[in-house]
């Protein structure tokens, strides 16, 4: 059995500026079979207020440890963010079905496109790491450019990064979709797979993109979830296959299988 | 001397009076990865039907105060593929498997389904699931007592098997319903089932759930279903399986007090894979500080 319930200790949190945070987890028993796309639900309150876990993607793994990049956003994320190198927090995971880059669905030969919207790129850091072989083309869409978040990471990875913010600030003026419309107009994209990761709005424009120009997009949906690990059958999500759980039969889901 | 928490609901033996509420524990493996399922005094499965149904739209629960709503809408394989697939797993627990049933239209569909679990061995308690508010139902069959005695008295016809009622709490005397239930034949009523709610989100003035009212369970709802459990308690003489807001041991212990004989962990699996074994060794602690020698002695133990 992969999955496990730890509480894992906190070896660093620190803010990002803004309201985003990085933390650093020591979680072995997570970190030996985190796949790129597989999230935790983390639990760092204590008592019923807020009473349930949250989801945050396994933004990168380290050795014996996992990476949380998380905005906050309100109670879960705000307490998460007060902790302190030493203490500990509860943790599941590693959780759902993950991003599949090797094998079957990775049909193009092309360099693979990550496109992130906003928080979306916590998971695609670690995606970008196992990949790196393949030196991924990375998008990253923000509001303004103080927004822009893991530059540096996917650099790290030999990442080529390609910006795309709401204001103009950075790079391309305009959202990161219409930037991958831009891209995937020059031929040798064309049998590139794409990975993302943002607000579902993004993702569903992506998919437009994805089958116009006929390419394999994966991506990271967010859905409300109770447990987190198929009990509930809270964050339902409608394919064309018939319903299914975000937790469980995703976060990642094939694009052209949403009903948007 | 470790004190005894064995307990009978109807026929059925079980080693301790913790058991899992329907719904909230999938069919069971999913919570293997963190306990052992043994230690469960009963496991009950989530509600299936006779057809397979895929529930209702997405959102389906969201967070309240010290709660949640949900509105799965009974989503299950219905009965054939429950039996193929996870009755046997269940089996295999090799602890007490009790089969929650609906009807989604017409409640002779209970007799079906009962007469089909009917001689199945793996099959040890049946519990009726008349209370669930997430079937578009104008009215539950748990929210008239008639309608209860009828529904109850013709399942029993049906079978030897033990008969657990579950009431909900949306009515204006869940005692008169649970008397009703048992004049019927049931060996067992449990409750409560969720109670109805609804939440809005003020920027986009939209219900935070699809189906827009939902069921609320977690701590938020526990006093009302205590008190239910000891004004049942009150009324009747067949063994309640308390539920609602049970987080811990101390919780557990509230509706043992009550009047329940058994607790039934919902929610709270969700926040704490592992709560329900810890109850099991936190009531059983809680007896042996206390000189306990027989759970079913601090049952309706309430002091004036
Ligand atoms: C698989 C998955 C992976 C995720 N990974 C990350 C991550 O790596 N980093 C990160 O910062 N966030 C991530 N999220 C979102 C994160 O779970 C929420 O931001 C978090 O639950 C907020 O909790 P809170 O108590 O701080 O705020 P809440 O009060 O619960 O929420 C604050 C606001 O955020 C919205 N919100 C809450 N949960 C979600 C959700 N699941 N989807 C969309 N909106 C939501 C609420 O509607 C509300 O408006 C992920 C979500 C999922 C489903
Ligand atoms: C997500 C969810 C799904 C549920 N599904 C069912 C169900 O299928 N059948 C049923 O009888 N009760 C169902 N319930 C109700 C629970 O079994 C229980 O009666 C209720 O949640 C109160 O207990 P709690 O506060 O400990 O959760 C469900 C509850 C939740 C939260």
């Amino acid at each position: 059995m992969r999955k496990v319930q730890i509480a894992a200790k906190i070896i660093s949190n620190k803010q990002l500026g803004q309201r985003y945070f990085k933390a650093v987890l020591a979680a072995a028993a997570v970190a030996d079979k985190a796949r790129p796309g597989q999230f935790v639900m983390v639990r760092p309150q204590t008592g019923v207020e807020p009473l349930l876990r949250r989801p945050l993607g396994i933004h990168n793994v380290c050795g014996r440890n996992i990476e949380l990049l998380y905005e906050v956003v309100g109670p879960a994320t705000g307490i998460l963010s007060q902790k302190s190198p030493g203490e500990l927090v509860d943790i599941i995971g590693p959780l759902g079905n993950g991003f599949c880059y090797e094998g079957r669905n990775t049909r193009g030969k092309g360099r693979p496109i990550l496109v992130a919207g906003g928080m979306g790129v916590a998971p695609l850091v670690f995606l970008a790491e196992k990949i790196k072989k393949l030196k991924p083309l990375v998008l990253i869409g923000a509001k303004t450019k103080s927004h822009i978040l893991c530059e540096k990471e996917f650099k790290g990875a030999g990442c080529d990064i390609k910006i795309a913010t709401d204001d103009g600030s950075s790079g391309f003026k305009g959202r990161v979709t219409a930037l991958l419309d831009t891209i995937l107009r020059a031929p040798n994209f064309q049998l590139s797979n794409i990975y993302a990761c943002g607000p579902r709005l993004m993702l569903e424009a992506l998919n437009h993109i994805a089958q116009k120009y006929k390419i394999l997009a994966q991506i990271s949906l967010e859905e409300h979830m109770g447990c987190g690990f198929g009990a509930c059958l809270g964050c339902t999500v409608n394919t064309v296959n018939g319903y299914k759980q975000a937790c469980k039969d995703g976060p990642v889901f094939d694009a052209q299988e949403i009903i948007w | 001397m470790n004190p005894n928490l064995n307990i009978k609901i109807g026929k059925v033996k079980l080693n301790n009076p913790v058991m899992v509420a329907s719904g909230t524990f999938g069919y069971g493996q999913e919570f293997a990865p963190f306990i052992s399922l043994r230690k469960l005094g009963a496991i009950v499965s989530k509600t299936v039907t006779l057809n397979p149904r895929q529930g209702n739209p997405a959102p389906r629960t969201c967070e309240t105060p010290a709660g949640m709503l949900n509105s799965i809408g009974l989503e299950n394989p219905g009965i054939e593929m429950f039996i193929k697939e996870k009755l046997p797993v269940l089996r295999k627990i090799g602890i007490p498997v009790i089969v929650s049933i609906a009807s989604e239209k017409d409640p002779t569909e209970f007799i079906r389904l009962v007469k089909r679990l009917g001689n199945l061995s793996a099959v040890s308690a049946i519990e009726l699931n008349i209370s669930c508010p997430n079937m578009r139902h104008t009215r539950l069959i748990s929210q008239d007592a008639s309608a209860t005695y009828e529904v109850v008295k013709a399942v029993r016809r049906q079978t030897t098997k033990a008969l657990i009622v579950k009431l909900s709490p949306n009515v204006t005397s869940i005692s008169d319903i649970a008397l009703r239930a048992e004049e019927a034949g049931a060996d067992a009523v449990s409750l409560v089932n969720t109670i109805n709610g609804m939440s809005i989100d003020i920027n986009t003035r939209k219900p935070k759930i699809a189906m827009v009212t939902a069921g609320l369970s977690g701590p938020a709802i526990r006093p009302i279903a205590v008190k239910m459990v000891w004004e049942v308690y009150n009324k009747v003489k067949i063994p309640i399986i308390g539920m609602g807001g049970i987080i811990d041991t101390d919780s557990a212990l509230e509706f043992i007090i009550a009047g329940a004989s058994a607790v039934s962990i919902g929610t709270a699996n969700f926040i704490n894979p592992r709560i329900s074994v810890e109850v099991v060794e936190g009531i059983q602690k809680y007896m042996k500080v206390n000189k306990i020698v027989d759970i079913r002695g601090l049952t309706g133990s309430l002091q004036k």
